[in-house]
């Protein structure tokens, strides 16, 4: 690892001030990406600085129809939230289904959103589920905050503050991990709004990032059952293609997770 | 080696420490150039220099394994005799010469190939390659499980197209008769492969396999069972015999016994242990004999200045081949000591006996403990006539000849239609090693190497892209196997007694990894009905295989 | 450079070390705890566990820095004197190791798990939590094993305090 000077801030205001005077500056929330990536020297911030022990940065709040889950709560305490597993049981599962126990000990939503990891599970639940980025400076709807790997709408030094869900109706995540890494080779998250809108997206399979699944969202919009997936298919072009899976391989993942996960959702 | 082959140092001014290494499995036999430009920088500077290797470099710079392409042919006749196996292998040496490179493909693979069966005719022809890739050197198995897995693969291949029970094919085909004389170098001395096979199958309840298969159906999920008969070959010797062949060493083990002053025991070995257990089932070897408690025994291992010479542990030989050694040199050490505790007790030294840590006169109540005894070798204060004072021996084993581990596996697996993705549902191994010394180690042996094969069939390979870059270079895209990915195995054995060492051991350490992987694919090419698949089997791959 | 104020196995610490170090360097380099294993550079193998705050997590993973007034226990500071954590113990009565390198960050991680289920552990969700834990050596047959008996002995340690 390169060189680098570690601070803790205290408030948002403080991560935010302390960020402005580093020369390039990163947060650093779980570490479990950030760090893994520091220790191969792929990256160099100059400071990091720490947002985890700010105290309005963790948290889970369950309003009315909204889930609040602030940035720099863990993975391990979305799983584990009795608010979460009752309002929208299919985060929970999706955030018990990140990494290993040690990771999700220490990883955070905030982070996870903004390293947006083509491969990473929580892309998938934020933008199926419709829900909303808060930052320091203003609140991004998932539909605008994903821009391809690794790449978000934030701009320098702009910090994920909360995300708020919208309980849905009914919402189910089904996830095949890539034998390596864990991560998602292709997970498919499915949702039915309370209005009864249908939004379905699929991580880990497109080489663009999350991505929404509009055969899928049309063939449950007709009728919101595993079976209703039977006569779809998914197109192979854009999907990504590696060793641990090809491009038609992906596509019948899209198609069988996305199936699971009505199943799931019930 | 370092002395000899590289010149750092004479031997007198060289001192290699190598206590808890982790694990070895092969890769850390060979004298890696990080080891070489280390002890030149230290010359160099005139000072200590660490070097510390991480992760993603071991996988780019220590050897792999395991890098065949084969074409294999096999005859029967209208019986379902084997008449004879043909077998082209291009072997991957990497783009240098290794170790063992070349002796991995020939003579520890072709000799393998008639297996546990009679076949009257084998033809081997290897091709050894050098490519761009990190060298290719011996792993867990080393030659054998590339031999057990060609061989497994056409013998359930056969039956498939013969349209006859896979284990029933293997049994007609057996070896009953030993000594045998394969037609590939080989002289099995022992063995009863009926035995295993049976207890496998009775294990796994093979009869029971084709109504688990439709109830499996029943629930969209793919059942298959693969079956995998292995021999290898142990222990390679006898030192005359790899000299004839081209090694530049013998393959010999040695043993120092020291007895102390107030009769505990230090056991040097040249075998290095790094977590095989030696410093257990070495003390036990010892502890048995004298009838002392095991804490009495301890052994010494993995420094240059305390063990003068050793060949080290590889090839399943630590037990074969060093425990050997150290039978030979406690013969020598009880012979000394009976000795002089006839001296003491004024009595014959074919009266003495050793009991419970006490050398008894037979018959009589007359006794004199170890610790005395050692005392007595040590002081020199009466011993009789002639006698060095001291109670330490030496010995170096050659053995005459390999041993020769064999059994049987069977594996029964699901895979998932829709995403090819494996499951296990049992997995039964029944292996023959001769005497099990400590069974739970034996067992924590085959574990170990079961994990390794069955990573090998499912999960793990290195992998290169186009411009010759390792795309698996570290675990987020080289698949180890993790603990959900195995299931817990159920082990048994039966027992031939190798008549080849005084221990009546065969060696257990790579038997694992040698017989598992054709169960693997045996099972799923079973499965999926289709023989065509490659190893790692990952989802995508069985995924293909089932729907084209 | 900054001084890392922390609590390793019950004892406080004082350190000054760099900016960029790791836990696990921390631990290994300043304190001499030599226990706790480096066994990849990806944070996936697991031998590097340690409990931060009553947490199992990767010492690889975390900056010195991030740990400062957490309160820390390793591989060295699970036995009481003499006597091994029932952790220990199982693992050794079942022969869960062989070469011990990811002994140490298996044990860490296997006795958070018992934390975290109690008694209530079956073979499937022992060897799901294991999933950032790697074994070379022992096909994890005997891990599970021992897991399953420690979470056993753990109970009645419980029931008997
Ligand atoms: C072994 C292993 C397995 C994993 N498996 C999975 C998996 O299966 N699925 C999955 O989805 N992920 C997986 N991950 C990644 C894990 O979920 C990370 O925790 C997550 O991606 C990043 O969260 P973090 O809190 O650790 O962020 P950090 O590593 O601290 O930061 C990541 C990035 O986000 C930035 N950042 C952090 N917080 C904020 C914030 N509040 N506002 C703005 N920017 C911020 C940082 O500057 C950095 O660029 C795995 C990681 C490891 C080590
Ligand atoms: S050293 Fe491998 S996970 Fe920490
Ligand atoms: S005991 Fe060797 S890696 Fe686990």
């Amino acid at each position: 690892m390169y060189e680098t000077n570690y601070h803790r801030a205290s408030s948002i205001d403080d991560a935010v001030a302390q960020f402005g005077r580093g020369a390039e500056s990163k947060f650093l929330s779980g570490g479990q990406t950030l760090l893994p990536v520091m220790k191969q020297r792929l990256a160099a911030p100059s400071d990091v600085i720490d947002v985890a022990k700010i105290k309005d940065m963790v948290g889970i709040d369950v309003s009315g129809d909204t889930v609040t889950i602030k940035a720099a709560t863990t993975h391990y305490d979305v799983a584990q939230s009795d608010a979460v597993q009752k309002a929208i049981p299919a985060l929970a599962n999706l955030a018990s289904m990140i990494g290993d126990p040690a990771v999700r000990y220490r990883g955070t939503i905030g982070g996870s959103l903004a390293n947006n990891d083509p491969a990473a599970d929580y892309p998938a639940a934020v933008l199926a589920l419709g829900a909303t980025i808060k930052t320091n400076k203003r609140s991004i709807t998932a539909d605008d905050f994903f821009k391809g790997l690794f790449t978000t709408a934030l701009e320098d030094g702009e910090i994920i503050t909360q995300v708020a869900f919208p309980i849905p109706a009914k919402a189910g995540y089904a996830k095949f991990p890539n034998p390596a890494s864990r991560f998602a080779l292709t997970g498919v998250f499915v949702a039915k709004t309370k209005s009864g809108d249908v939004r379905v997206t699929a991580t880990g399979a497109s080489q663009s990032g999350v991505m929404r699944v509009g055969p899928i969202e049309q063939a449950l919009k007709a009728n919101w059952a595993a079976s209703a997936l039977d006569s779809v298919t998914i197109a192979a072009s854009g999907l990504l293609a590696d060793i641990h899976g090809s491009a038609d391989y992906r596509a019948n993942l899209v198609k069988v997770m996305g199936q699971r996960a009505v199943t799931a959702a019930g | 080696m370092l002395s000899a082959f590289y010149n750092i140092a004479p031997e007198h001014k060289l001192r290699v420490i190598a206590p808890d290494v982790g694990g070895g499995f092969g890769s850390k036999i060979y004298i890696y150039p990080e080891e070489m430009v280390a002890l030149w920088a230290s010359k160099k500077v005139n000072r200590p220099v660490k070097w510390t290797g991480d992760r993603s470099e071991a996988f780019l710079t220590d050897a792999h394994g395991r890098d065949h392409v084969s074409k294999a042919e096999i005859a029967f006749d209208k019986d379902n005799k084997i008449l004879g196996l043909r077998v082209k292998t291009h072997a991957n040496f990497g783009a240098y010469m290794s170790l063992f490179s070349s002796a991995v493909p020939t003579y520890l693979y072709a000799t393998l190939l008639s297996g546990q069966y009679v076949i009257p005719a084998i033809y081997a022809e290897v091709i050894g390659v050098y490519t761009n890739t990190t060298p290719v050197d011996a792993y867990r198995g080393a030659g054998r499980p590339e031999a057990s897995y060609l061989l497994e693969r056409m013998m359930e291949t056969a039956a498939r197209q013969l349209k006859v029970d896979p284990t029933e094919l293997r049994k007609k085909n057996f070896i009953n008769q030993f000594p045998y004389q394969t037609p590939v170098i080989m002289a099995y001395d022992v063995g009863d492969f009926h035995a295993s096979i049976d207890a496998a199958m009775k294990a796994i309840d093979y009869a029971g396999f084709p109504a688990r298969k439709a109830k499996a159906k029943a629930s969209g999920k793919l059942r298959g069972i693969g079956v995998s008969c292995y021999i290898e070959a142990c222990g390679i010797a006898p030192s005359k015999a790899v000299g004839s062949l081209g090694a530049g060493v013998g393959l010999w083990e040695s043993a120092e016994i020291r007895v102390n002053p107030v009769g505990t025991i230090e056991v040097l070995t040249g075998s290095h242990s790094h977590g095989q257990g030696h410093e257990t089932t070495f003390c036990q070897i010892i502890a048995e004999r004298l009838g002392v408690p095991i804490s009495q025994v301890s052994i010494v291992h993995g420094d240059t200045d305390k063990v003068q010479f050793g060949m080290g542990t590889y090839g399943s030989r630590s037990i074969a081949v060093g425990g050997a050694a150290i039978v030979k040199a406690m013969e020598k050490v009880e012979a000394k000591a009976k000795k002089i505790a006839a001296h003491a007790l004024e009595a014959s030294e074919s009266d003495i006996v050793i009991e419970n840590g006490e050398f008894k006169v037979t018959g009589t109540d007359k006794a004199i403990a170890l610790p005395m005894v050692a005392l007595a070798a040590y002081t020199a204060h009466n011993l009789p006539d002639g006698m060095e004072p001291g109670l330490k021996e030496t010995a170096f084993y050659d053995p005459t000849n390999f041993t020769f581990p064999a059994g049987a596996y069977i594996c029964e697996l699901e895979v998932d239609p829709g995403t090819g993705k494996t499951t296990f549902v049992d997995f039964v191994a029944a292996d023959d090693f001769g005497r099990l010394i400590n069974p739970m180690i034996v067992e924590g042996q085959v574990h170990g190497g079961l994990a390794q094969g069955i990573g090998q069939a499912l999960l793990e390979g290195a992998v290169y892209d186009d411009t010759g870059q390792l795309v698996t270079a570290s675990f987020m895209d080289y698949t180890m196997p993790r603990a959900d990915d195995l299931p817990s195995f159920q082990l048994s054995h039966t027992t031939t007694l190798c008549p080849g060492n005084p221990l009546g051991v065969k060696g257990c350490g790579e038997a694992g990894a040698i017989g598992a992987s054709a169960a693997v694919i045996n099972a799923i090419t079973d499965a999926i009905g289709n023989n065509k698949l490659e190893m790692p089997a990952t989802p995508d791959r069985v995924w293909h295989a089932i729907h084209g | 450079m900054s001084t890392v104020k922390l609590t390793v196995n019950g004892r406080a610490v004082s350190v000054d070390v760099e900016d960029r170090t790791l836990l696990v360097h921390l631990l290994r380099e300043n304190l001499n705890l030599t226990g706790t294993h480096v066994g990849c550079d990806t944070s996936q193998c697991g031998a590097c566990v340690v409990h931060v705050d009553g947490r199992a997590v990767k010492s690889c993973t975390m900056l010195a820095g991030q740990a400062a007034g957490s309160n820390v226990t390793t591989i060295e500071g699970l036995a009481k004197g003499d006597e091994l954590h029932p952790m220990q113990a199982a693992f050794r009565d079942n022969h869960g190791l062989q070469c011990g390198y990811c002994t140490p960050g298996m044990i860490m991680s296997a006795v958070d798990i018992v934390h975290r289920h109690g008694g209530k552990l079956d073979e499937e969700t022992v060897r799901h939590e294991l999933e950032g834990n790697i074994c070379r050596c022992t096909g994890y047959h005997n891990i599970v094993k021992a897991v399953l008996d420690a979470a056993g002995r753990m109970k009645v340690a419980q029931a008997a305090e």
